[in-house]
């Protein structure tokens, strides 16, 4: 049975937790450990190579957010902190990744509600024809409130050659939603660094309105082995002792090439790996068993074309 | 008149923190809001003009209370309602309904009686706002 009746409204916002008296102490470790702070940002050391500077911000940032929430315990309002982020290094260098990681991070500490990462590139904002560009921003601005709006490329929304071009329109209202409703939603927006401080520079507002301009450096030969084995170790494969050296030398190689896109080459790089062997398995008559199907030799990395002196 | 169509009609309005939980609560079943604005609250007048397209793949209710705003801003003076479409196999159908905005003086309805063949009487609805051309009524 249920009783019909008038009930109060049950907010969110009424649910106030009594503020601490003046001369409280607060563990910051207990509230880090309850926030499950340290799960996201232990998973990515673990899962993320090298990047010290991209962890070292995320930390700060981190940190920022739970100091934040313990001032508030005690009454003291501070605005909220404008957390639009830019990311800008080379291709492979783990922007979306980080930015996945980011959305995660920020619904933990309590400053998206959701926690979900839109990705856009300039085709989702931009329009066709004049009165088409407005709405479809706004669509995806209103996909991501809550979350994280990450738009990869963003220097191409600004196409300086084309002076009627639609990218502006989008920039304004992106300039407009970034302003006035910061809590709810964070803008992140990723590019290649020259083409980005260009972008930078032709649109001041958006330059001024990002408080963390984060760069991605590129990776050493020792970082992209590292990143190659977890990879492989993700998919179930093993590399024979002698491919070790096949592999460091392959990277090595493959730096030096045109085209070298980071851990997205290095990808590649085992995906035709993987190719080879599953070929050279088939193609050999006898019986195999785990090990042999787990584990790449070094003819599978030898038959690349990067060891005779051509791309790829 | 006060007029009560769609759901909570009969409690006092929703504030915007009350709208919010209820386009929450819409949002985590899966139905799709969408918004609709009239001068013309007649009971069997169903279809009222749309808000642009009813809102898919929202997460937060800060989409849909930010296109709302923008109605309110247009028509200041309109009713306008917010709909919840569940579009699950079995039910396709609109699962809740609700006015969010209504003008600040209600004239209400006037009752029309027109007598016809062997002093039968019918009874038929009209409110008093109708009679100034759409646009202006209230």
């Amino acid at each position: 049975m249920t009783t019909f009746g008038m009930r109060p409204p049950t907010l969110e916002q009424e649910v106030t937790r009594e503020l601490l008296p003046h001369d409280a102490v607060v563990d910051l470790g207990r509230e880090r450990a309850e926030a499950g702070i340290e799960d996201v940002l232990g998973a990515l050391d673990a899962d993320l190579v090298g990047l010290a500077p991209v962890k070292t911000r995320i930390r700060e940032i981190a940190a920022l957010l739970l100091v934040d929430r313990v001032r508030a315990r005690f009454g003291v309002e501070t605005g909220r902190p404008n957390l639009h982020m830019c990311f800008t290094g080379g291709p492979g260098t783990g922007k979306t990744t980080v930015a996945t990681r980011m959305a995660e991070l920020l619904h933990r500490l309590g400053h998206v509600r959701k926690g979900h990462l839109v990705s856009v590139t300039r085709d989702d904002l931009v329009g066709q024809y004049v009165g088409h560009t407005a709405p479809k921003t706004r669509e995806v601005l209103k996909r991501a409130m809550g979350g994280v709006l990450f738009i990869d490329e963003a220097y191409s929304l600004y196409r300086a050659e084309n002076e009627r071009d639609y990218g502006v329109e989008a920039i304004e209202i992106l300039l407009q939603v970034m302003e006035n409703q910061r809590e709810d939603l964070v803008v992140i927006l990723a590019g290649y660094r020259d083409r980005m401080d260009a972008f930078f520079s032709s649109n001041p507002g958006m330059g001024s309105r990002i408080a963390h301009h984060i760069a991605f450096p590129d990776y050493s030969t020792a970082e992209l082995e590292e990143i190659g084995r977890l990879m492989l170790q993700g998919e179930g494969y093993t590399l024979a002792p002698e491919t070790e050296e096949v592999f460091r030398e392959y990277i090595g190689l493959r730096r030096e090439q045109p085209r070298f896109a980071n851990a997205r080459s290095v990808r590649n790089a085992i995906e035709r790996a993987r190719l080879r062997h599953a070929g050279r398995l088939v193609a050999g008559s006898e019986p195999v068993d785990l090990v042999a199907l787990t584990t790449l030799l070094p003819e599978d990395f030898r038959a690349s074309r990067v060891f005779h002196g051509g791309a790829t | 008149m006060r007029i009560t169509q769609g759901t909570f009609s009969y409690l006092p309005d929703l504030s915007d923190a009350e709208i919010t939980l209820q386009i929450a609560y819409a949002l985590e079943n899966d139905w799709p809001c969408s918004i609709e604005y009239t001068d013309d609250p007649h009971p069997r007048n169903d279809y009222w003009e749309m808000w642009g397209l009813p809102m898919f793949d929202l997460k937060d209710p800060a989409g849909v209370l930010l296109e709302l705003n923008e109605c309110r801003k247009t028509f200041p003076s309109h009713y306008i309602r917010l709909t919840a479409y569940d579009a699950r196999y079995g039910r396709q159908t609109t699962a809740l309904s609700f006015i969010v905005q209504r003008p600040a003086k209600e004239p209400g309805f006037r009752l029309t009686r027109e007598e016809s063949a062997d002093r039968q009487v019918r009874y038929t609805l009209h409110a008093y706002a109708a009679d100034r051309p759409e646009g202006e009524r209230y």
